[in-house]
Parts: structure tokens; sequence; C-alpha cells
């Protein structure tokens, strides 16, 4: 099994930056803005302790890469998006995000996940037309009641990486939920691919997904109008 | 069902439409015995809110029998008489925690295009626009109603539908900007309005302890109807209102003042052509003539409080003057989840008859004849209660409202 970063980490200010990224990830009060446009997979590989294999040095780019990357194609799109679920437990949360297979419940994208094996689990997303993206996600991190990070591996539609973080705001102001998640571009194709999943603002998506996560915990059920009574004449 | 359908700026029309059903568990469907028409649904009437879609069922204070009930909705029954709030609410958000019901996090399904406005979207409201989640009103025979659980109040028996139909929004929303002048024994509140809202917050202050109310409008009936409420009276048209405010208060000023008008203030002069013309150029969205002069005429340290209506830009706020003074805005839609069950106890013990307000009760289907009336406030409308049970009869109208002062 492999996992492999898009990411050159190796120069003195990305190092800077991981540590930032570690910060992050952990639980510091830096928000994302501000931080390197490409350390986030390798971030997340330092974090684990360097458990997994991790390539990603500059001298191993390949002249597609080179071109891509001066053609502007290769731009991670990466959002962060951050709400607070009052009157729920980092531990209630946590366990319900880990249960992968309720994801879909509140990810409008998302068609299933399968979990495969402690670590690894299978992805499919809708796409338009009945067709549909898939990957193979490895979790990287899983400290629980606290911070699940992931990638794909080798072989994915749209490589992404990402992780979830749970932390107690203070005393009666519930959970903050912090999703980052980052597209790294295999090739020109990723803005299509994207697209595809995501529609046109993978951050409004994201945030709606998030949002519904809120609602699902607090109220129980998502706000919708879908299906009312209206004069509309079609 | 028959419904009261938004077609376009002074344009509502009564049409055939699916009856609603039940989408979530919490829901409940409730059928309608009266609905009545809201100063802010003239707003939408006049076209001035730009995400409202042709077809939307409008009508947000509604109230009736309850006739489906989702699954978990299990505090209130078939055949119960209820009151609904305008503000939607989940009852399990920091904000519903904290009895700000009408800033729940959670009942607006498509917050996206009011943050980019606001920042924060507010809550879901019932028949107001797709800024505040675009739910189907109660202008209708039927209307869903989400998180029932917590967005039903069961009348007792004994009262009448136009004793409680104003819980649903305007009495709430008249105590909450009371309530929000911060009353002191002694003080003297200026009401900027005489309109439904203003007349329940005159009642309101002076149920909250205020000495003096003083309420400021042009139109005759309303001034009437402020005087018999217990307010002294100002006709803007007549008198400059600061000034008069100055003397009334022993130089002093009131110590707190209210804007019931909100975006649609009929300026006078020169600053009212200047707003108009602003807002048609689409510069400023709303005409806050009435905050203006509201700021201005506070006494230093004093309160302003704003139930009017605003949704988006306002242009040459007298800031200095706000700051200078030290003075206190507060404002918000009213969280009614909050005030009804004390105001409905209020109506039970008779500290207040909320049906004094009704000018006009008519069937559903004479809806558009309605809004045209209270728009350019003919036949001397203040309140119109529609009743979907009424069949198309002749139009009822209450014994004339008394026009001289």
């Amino acid at each position: 099994m492999e996992i492999k970063s898009t990411s050159s980490n190796k120069s003195p200010e990305n190092v800077g930056d991981t540590e930032r990224w570690g910060s992050l990830i952990t639980g510091g009060a830096l928000v994302l803005t501000g931080l390197s446009q490409r350390s986030l997979r390798g971030a997340l590989m330092a974090i684990a302790g360097g458990t997994l294999a991790y390539h990603g040095a500059a001298g191993q780019k390949s002249l597609a890469d080179t071109v891509t990357e001066a053609a502007g194609l290769d731009k991670p799109i990466r959002v962060e998006k951050t709400v607070t679920i009052q009157n729920k437990s980092p531990e209630e949360l946590y366990t319900f995000w880990h249960d992968f297979g309720n994801l879909p419940t509140f990810m409008k994208h998302l068609k299933s996940v399968t979990v495969i094996s402690e670590t690894r689990s299978h992805w499919i997303a809708n796409a338009p037309l009945g067709a549909s993206v898939e990957w193979d996600a490895e979790i990287i991190t899983d400290r629980p009641n606290q911070l699940i990070t992931w990638a794909s591996v080798e072989g994915a539609d749209v490589s992404n990486s990402g992780f979830v973080r749970f932390q107690s705001a203070p005393p009666g102001r519930g959970t903050e939920v912090k999703v980052v998640m980052e597209y790294s571009p295999p090739g020109g194709g990723l803005t299509a691919a994207i697209a595809k999943v995501f529609g046109e603002n993978p951050e409004q998506q994201i945030g709606e997904d998030l949002r519904r996560f809120k609602m699902l915990m607090e109220a129980g059920e998502f706000a919708t109008i879908e299906g009312q009574s209206s004069g509309r004449r079609s | 069902m028959r419904a009261v359908c938004w077609q376009g700026t002074n344009k509502v029309e009564v049409e055939t439409v699916p009856d609603p059903k039940i989408i979530n568990p919490r829901d409940a469907i409730v059928k309608i015995t009266s609905t009545a028409i809201c100063g802010s649904d003239l707003h939408l009437y006049n076209g001035l809110n730009p995400t409202m879609q042709k077809g939307d069922i409008i009508g947000h204070e509604f109230m009736g029998e309850v006739v489906e009930l989702g699954r978990k909705v299990t505090n209130v029954k078939i055949g119960d008489r209820v009151v609904v709030p305008f503000t939607i609410a989940c009852g399990s958000c920091f904000f519903c925690n904290r009895q700000l019901t009408s800033q729940c996090d959670n009942s607006n399904p498509s917050p996206w295009g009011v943050e980019q406005l606001m920042g924060y979207s507010p809550s879901g409201l019932f028949g107001y626009s797709h800024l505040t989640g675009g739910y189907a009103g109660g202008q209708a025979e039927y209307a869903r109603v989400p998180f029932a659980d917590v967005g039903l109040f069961k009348i007792p028996d004994g009262l009448t539908d136009e004793q409680v139909i104003f819980l649903t929004d305007i009495f709430p929303t008249g105590y909450m900007a009371a309530e929000n002048c911060n009353i002191q024994p002694g003080d003297t509140v200026a009401i900027w309005g005489c309109g439904p809202v203003g007349q329940f917050a005159i009642r309101s202050a002076l149920m909250l302890g205020a000495e003096r109310v003083i309420a400021i409008d042009r139109v005759p009936e309303r001034l009437q109807m402020a005087k018999l409420s217990g307010a002294e009276v100002l006709n803007y048209e007549e008198i400059e209102v600061g000034d008069a405010l100055k003397e009334m208060t022993g130089g002093r000023g009131p110590d707190a003042v209210m804007d019931a008008v909100g975006m649609e203030a009929h300026g006078m002069g020169l600053e009212g052509f200047y707003d108009k013309a602003m807002q048609a150029v689409k510069l400023e969205t709303d005409r806050p003539n009435v905050l203006r002069q509201a700021i201005v005429a506070c006494r230093k340290g004093g309160t302003v409080s704003v139930p009017g209506v605003y949704t988006g830009l306002v242009d040459k706020i007298p800031m200095g003057a706000f700051m200078n003074k030290g003075l206190t805005m507060k404002t918000g839609q009213t969280n009614v989840h909050k005030y009804l069950p004390k105001l409905l106890d209020r109506i039970q013990n008779g500290d207040i008859d909320p049906s004094f307000v009704i000018t006009h009760t008519m069937p559903l289907e004479q809806a558009p004849h309605g809004y045209e009336i209270f728009k350019h406030k003919k036949d001397s409308c203040i309140k119109i209660v529609l009743k979907p049970g009424l069949l198309d009869s002749p139009l009822t109208t209450l014994e004339p409202f008394p026009t001289s002062l």
C-alpha cells in the first residue's frame, strides 16, 4: 500500500508550513488562510509519524506534471469549513462520523461508503447522468473522539485528502467540527472531475454537507422545502 | 386547496395548488381557520424583496386545527386548536437554547444567499421569500408546519380566533419591541408608526410600566386607535416631530424611541425624495427616514428599538448622533416562541384583547382586494383577517373606525 503525495515538502519554508499545518490539524487556533498551497497531504503524513510511504520530492516530477503545474492546472482545490454543534459531545459526533456508512446520509453527493478494513474504505460519489466517481481512502491518523485524517490511494478518480477534527468549545458552547479537504490534481482533467462531483462551487457544497451534519445532530432532520406546495406555473 | 400566491409586484392571486403534505418526521399539517395580512407582507407585495418567486404562497400569521402529524410530533394531537409562530425554530440549537428562536441555526434550508448578505442566516420564516427559506406561507386553507413539536401552541377553550391569532407575530413583535426599550419607571417612549405592530407596541409599553407613550403617524384612524390605546399622538404632516417631542418631554427628549415603520417609510420633502431616488436606482434598498429621525430625537443615553423590517442597505444614518449621545439599539425579528406563552396568559387574564386592531374580516378569496385596501389604507383599513372557511360572501366590515381625533 502506498499513498502518494503530490507536494514538494523538502524546502525549509515548507517544513515550517508543515509545522503550522500540524498545529491546525491537532487543534491549534490557526485557520487555513495563509498556509502554503501544496502541503496538506504531506502534513497529514508527517502527523502520522511517517508510517506510510511518502513520495513527493521535486525531483520526482514527470514532465507532464511540470507542464500541468506551469499551466496552473494543478492548483489543488482546498476547502475549510467549521460548524459548532450544540448539546453533542466530541465522542458522540466522532462516533457517528467514524461509521463511514453514515456519511451519505448528510453528504449529498455521496452514493456510498463501504468499509473494507480497519483503515481502508471505498467511496462512490454521484456524478451527472447516472455516472459516478470512485476511490479508495486510507485512514492516516485516527485519534478517538478527536481526529480522523485520510487520503485517497493511487488509482483514485479524484485524488483527495483531508481531516475532520472534533473539539470541545467552552462549557455549554457545544463541539466544534472542522473539516479541511483538498483535491489534488492527477493531471489536467481535475477541474472537470471535481465539477462532476461538487458542481460549480465545492466550498458551498462541502459547507452545506457540514451544515446538514449539524442539522441532523441538533434537529434530528434536514430542514427542507422540497416537495412543498406552490402556485408555480411550469 | 386554495392559497394566496405572489405573482409579481402588486399582484397576488388566490389559486388552486396541491395540498401540503408531511415531508419530515417533525412536520404537522394545520387546517387554517384564520390568517392575517401583515404590514411586512406589503414589502413583498410592493416588490422590494428580490428573492420572491412567482407562485410562492405567502402569509405568516395563521392558526387553525391540527389535521396531520409527522411521527416525531407527540406533544400535540389531531384536532388540537393551535397558533403558529411566524419564525420557524428547531428548538435545540445554540440560539433556540437561549430563546433567540428568530435566530435558529437549523430552520433555513438555503442559508447560503443570506449569509453573503448578513454574514449568518437568521431563522426560516413562513411565506417570506427565499432569503428566509422559501417556506410556503399560511394565507391558504392548509399549511405545513416544520418542527411542529416546538412550533405549535395549543389554545385553551373559550378564546376566539380573533383574540389569539396575533400571538403568531404582531403582538409578540410589539411586546418585544417595547421590552427592547428598556423601560424604567417614569419613562417616555416615542413610537413612529401606528400600524398594527405600533398599536401593540403602545399597549405593551404601557403594560411594561412606561409613564407616557407618544405615537407618531399621519393616518387619522391610526392615530385615533393609538389614542384609544393610551398614547398621546403626533401627526407628522402637521407638526415638526423632533421639536414637538423635545417640548413634550421638558426639553430632555424621549427615554426610548421606536421605529415601527421600517424600510418603506414615507419621507417628507427633499429627504424623502432622496431616499426614493436612491431606492429606485438600487443604491439603497431600504428607506430609513424614521430611523434617522428617531436617533436624533432620542434623549442622551437612551434606547432605540427597531421592530420595523429592514432587509438590505440604508444610507446616511446619523452615526455621529448615535455615538456621541451614547445610544443603545435593539432590534431583530421576534423571538415569538419566547413570548407567546406569557402573552397568552395576558390575554386569558383580560389584560389585553388583541382583537381591537381588526378593522376587516373577509374570505380568503378576497385577499387581492385586502392587499389593495391595506396598502393604500383605504376604507380605514388597519388590520385584515382572512377566513378560508368563509365562502366568497360579500365583504364584511366591522363598524367603521371613528376618524376624527
